[in-house]
């Protein structure tokens, strides 16, 4: 691993950068970190959910008298305990969702819309009389053709889903009931003559699997509720203000009767920014009078939690004989499972913004079928994208004979160029992540029988959005940091460093805290690449508060004002007047607490811009066995520029992760369906996510290019490494092979029979 | 004055690529274009606006110089 600063910044780090042991390190490898499932309070319950063994049908009767009087069943919920709301669109954190969609996700009303939906709900003593009490919920249910692809979603006569609902944006816009949720389109330029005028074009459709975020622990909530309406929720959550906004809408509840506690978390990639279990707990939580604890099973997870889209997307490159993109056209169809809402429109905007094409045009389509409804996974939509053009480049790389790094140099985003999507790009690093890579001894590594490289880059929005954190001092002279950011990957290590680096003291000496809705100041949710920019910027900022009493309480110890007191190294030190008086350290400070005001604690707020974008490159030197058609990954090499590294052993570890989900994505993961709509690969068993023996040590460069938004010049790094690798494996498969592939996941079937193709 | 970028359905709605609109933050600049084009009433609500190249996730009360150049983007979103 190594690290490239492409222009540095002047301020000199003492601990950025550094490589602190986690603080929550200890407790996780111990066992002793609590997680969603952990928690235990007295006279709790157990709750499971009765779940649709079909993919699409009309629930027409609905009877649990039986179940209600099984041993043990203390309550019963189905969707009419829900209260019934009215569509429209609410902020959800970092995204905006429709609340009816959403209650409907959570408790099918009326209608199942994929195999596993749920349909009732039980609390009981034990899990095993909540699981039995199911069973004896009888559902009569008109059982309807299911939707399970594009293609039939498609259809002139397919099924629809949401009778009645209308297609919205773009027009044209199919007329009467359709499939299709929503039509994005934009063009620039004049792409049919650019084309013309093009020398070589490329065009084909590119086809990935839906894939799921695979995070280890599944979804767990426990919830106690009152007499007064209050209701407490420990849950596993990318977002504990998120999951109260939801909660409260989805049982129109009033907020401030909620508190949300988020437990541990183990893993979320986007999948774990809404809610499946938390209403449901609540209502039986209110209805038993008694705590309730709902964990859902691995089989669960993979049936009724989001997903992220599959996609067919058909893309059009044109070039000239000089490398120079001239004209770009996309159609993008986007499965968004059982409710409207993929991320088509990320997609759509990320598409081409790696590149200068002066022509482009596209049309997207945000498309239901009875699959789970489709969560954020890392960067979503934007892998999808990038599968499709990053692979177009590369048969243009083949056709033009032009090195595939070099294609890409000739028109990659700089500063000052206008982004696809509309402003122009301020400072970025895509350029530097190129020629790293380009430079990089993997590159140049000799290929031998069989084996492949591909190339792949990537881009990523990162967001800013709302932080808190607040920065108390002990009176032994060490720091408290909490905010409001279920830590998934580091970010505590990246706040504790903040605030070490501000206030000069060791960082063993900050402890970084997650609090609850009740006691931090508001956070949005841990995703969009953004804690460590947007909670970290108010970190520095609660911090530099912290040094402003501090500064105040060495005046009253000297008996000087204020501005002859400077703060330097984690130092009060007295200049104009002041400066025979000896430095006092924080901890100096800190034990004279109570003589000089009382404790010392500060808070801050920000809702700052995006995070800047973020732009990598990606490597992949893989080997094809030709009789089984099984891909070895011998190499893979992950350069992204994340602006400034705070704590570059977390930076290395998010591009790592990212980069094997979208290698699991490109190479193994789908979902298989029956013809009833039944997924028959609901575990890790056969939905097949690498593990590490599947893998070599993915090295990584950390490129480092300011982001002039961030005091220290951090950009998200989170989501970027998911966005290359589909292209950059498919790439490799393809080179090695011989024969281009359009089609993930690349499995040894699907690659076995390329090869045959091949041969004729 | 300001000058207000369209793409996509919002070009559709205004019918031009570019327009400049006297306004001195984005609350205004939306009431304005509202006040234009009743068409594209609602539709600039939860947009990410883009100033002179930075994407605010809430710009409403965000300032305005007459040389800014303003975008509205779909929400972005993350995972």
């Amino acid at each position: 691993m190594s690290n490239q600063n492409g222009s540095g910044s002047d301020r000199k780090f003492k601990v950025v950068g550094t490589r602190p042991i986690r603080h929550d390190g200890l407790d996780k490898v111990t066992g002793r970190a609590n997680y969603g499932a952990d928690l235990a309070l007295p006279g709790m319950l157990q709750g499971a959910i009765l779940r649709s063994p079909h993919a699409h049908a009309r629930i027409k009767k609905l009877d649990v008298s039986k179940a209600l009087a099984m041993p043990g069943v203390k309550a019963i919920v189905t969707s009419a305990d829900f209260p019934e709301i009215g569509s429209g669109g609410m902020a959800a954190g970092e995204s905006h969702i429709d609340p009816k969609d959403l209650q409907a996700n959570i408790m099918a009303r009326g209608k199942v819309l994929y195999h596993g939906h749920a349909v009732a709900a039980v609390a009981a003593s034990t899990i095993e009389q909540a699981r039995e009490a199911c069973k004896m919920i009888t559902v009569d249910y008109e059982v309807l053709k299911p939707v399970m692809t594009l293609a039939q979603a498609l259809a002139k006569d397919a099924p629809i889903l949401h009778e009645g609902r209308k297609a919205v944006g773009v027009p044209p816009l199919p007329e009467g009931d359709t499939n299709i949720m929503m039509r994005l389109a934009n063009a620039k330029g004049d792409v049919d003559a650019a084309f013309k005028g093009a020398d070589v074009v490329v065009e084909g459709w590119y086809e990935a699997s839906m894939a799921h975020q695979g995070y280890i622990e599944p979804h767990a909530t426990v919830v106690t509720t009152r007499e007064n309406g209050q209701a407490e929720i420990w849950c596993s959550t990318q977002g504990p203000f998120a999951v109260k906004s939801m909660v409260a809408v989805t049982l129109q509840m009033d907020p401030n009767l909620i508190r949300v506690t988020p437990s541990e978390i183990g893993g979320g990639f986007g999948g774990k920014t809404t809610i499946y279990l938390e209403p449901v707990a609540v209502l039986l939580s209110r209805k038993a009078r008694r705590p309730v604890k709902m964990v859902m099973s691995r089989e669960e997870v993979f049936r009724a939690t989001g997903p992220t889209s599959g996609t067919r997307i058909w893309a059009k490159l044109g070039v000239k004989k000089d490398g120079s993109f001239v004209a770009a056209d996309t159609r993008m169809e986007f499965e968004a499972g059982g409710f409207a809402g993929s991320p088509m429109g990320a997609a759509s905007m990320t598409l081409y913004a790696a590149y200068n094409i002066p022509n482009f045009r596209f049309e997207g389509l945000d498309i239901v079928v009875n699959r789970p409804k489709v969560a954020a996974y890392r960067a979503p939509g934007a892998p999808n994208a990038a599968y499709a053009l990053e692979t177009a480049i590369d048969e243009l790389a083949q056709k033009l004979a032009i090195d595939p790094i070099d294609l890409r140099l000739k028109n990659a985003v700089k500063e000052g160029d206008v982004a696809s999507y509309g402003p122009k790009y301020d400072r970025i690093g895509f350029i530097e992540c190129l020629q790293a890579a380009k430079n990089h001894p993997q590159y140049k590594a000799p290929l031998g029988k069989n084996q492949g490289r591909g190339v792949g880059a990537g881009f990523w929005f990162n967001v800013g959005l709302q932080s808190s954190a607040t920065v108390s001092i002990n009176d032994d002279g060490s720091a408290v940091v909490r905010t409001g950011n279920p830590d998934i990957g580091g970010s505590r290590a990246s706040m504790a460093i903040t605030v070490a680096e501000e206030l000069g003291i060791p960082v063993e000496r900050v402890r970084p805290l997650v609090g609850d809705t009740d006691t931090v100041g508001y956070c949005d949710l841990t995703g969009g690449s953004r804690v460590t920019y947007a909670t970290g910027m108010a970190v520095i900022e609660a911090s530099k508060n912290v040094i402003e009493h501090l500064r105040a309480r060495a005046a009253t110890i000297w008996g000087c004002e204020v501005d002859a007191v400077e703060w330097r190294d984690g130092q009060a030190v007295g200049t104009n007047g002041a400066s025979n008086n000896k430095p006092l350290s924080l901890a100096d400070i800190a034990k004279q607490m109570a003589h000089t005001g009382g404790p010392i604690i500060a808070s801050a707020s920000v809702n700052p811009p995006a995070a800047g974008p973020g732009f990598g490159v990606h490597l992949c030197d893989i080997e094809v066995d030709p009789e089984t058609g099984r891909s070895t990954v011998l190499r893979y090499l992950v350069v992204q520029d994340a602006g400034k590294a705070v704590h570059p052993s977390y930076v290395e570890g998010q591009f790592q992760g990212g980069a094997a989900q979208g290698i699991g994505w490109a190479l193994w993961e789908e979902y298989l369906f029956d013809k009833d709509g039944k997924m028959e690969n609901p575990g890790f068993l056969d939905y097949r996510m690498p593990v590490a023996s599947d893998l070599p040590m993915i090295d990584t460069v950390v490129v480092e290019v300011p982001n002039p938004l961030h005091p220290y010049g951090v950009r998200g790094v989170g989501e970027t490494p998911i966005v290359p690798p589909l292209a950059t494996v498919g790439n490799a498969v393809s080179r090695a092979i011989g024969v281009r592939m359009h089609q993930l996941p690349m499995t040894p079937p699907r690659v076995l029979d390329a090869i045959e193709t091949k041969k004729g | 004055m300001a000058k207000v970028v369209f793409t996509g359905g919002l070009r559709t709605l205004v019918g031009a690529e570019s327009i400049e609109l006297e306004a001195a933050r984005v609350v205004d600049l939306v009431a304005a274009l509202y006040a234009r084009y009743p068409a594209l009433e609602g539709k600039l609500e939860g947009a990410t606006v883009a100033i002179d190249g930075t994407l605010h996730h809430d710009a409403r009360y965000q300032r305005l110089l007459p040389t800014s150049e303003v975008h509205f983007l779909a929400p972005i979103a993350g995972g």
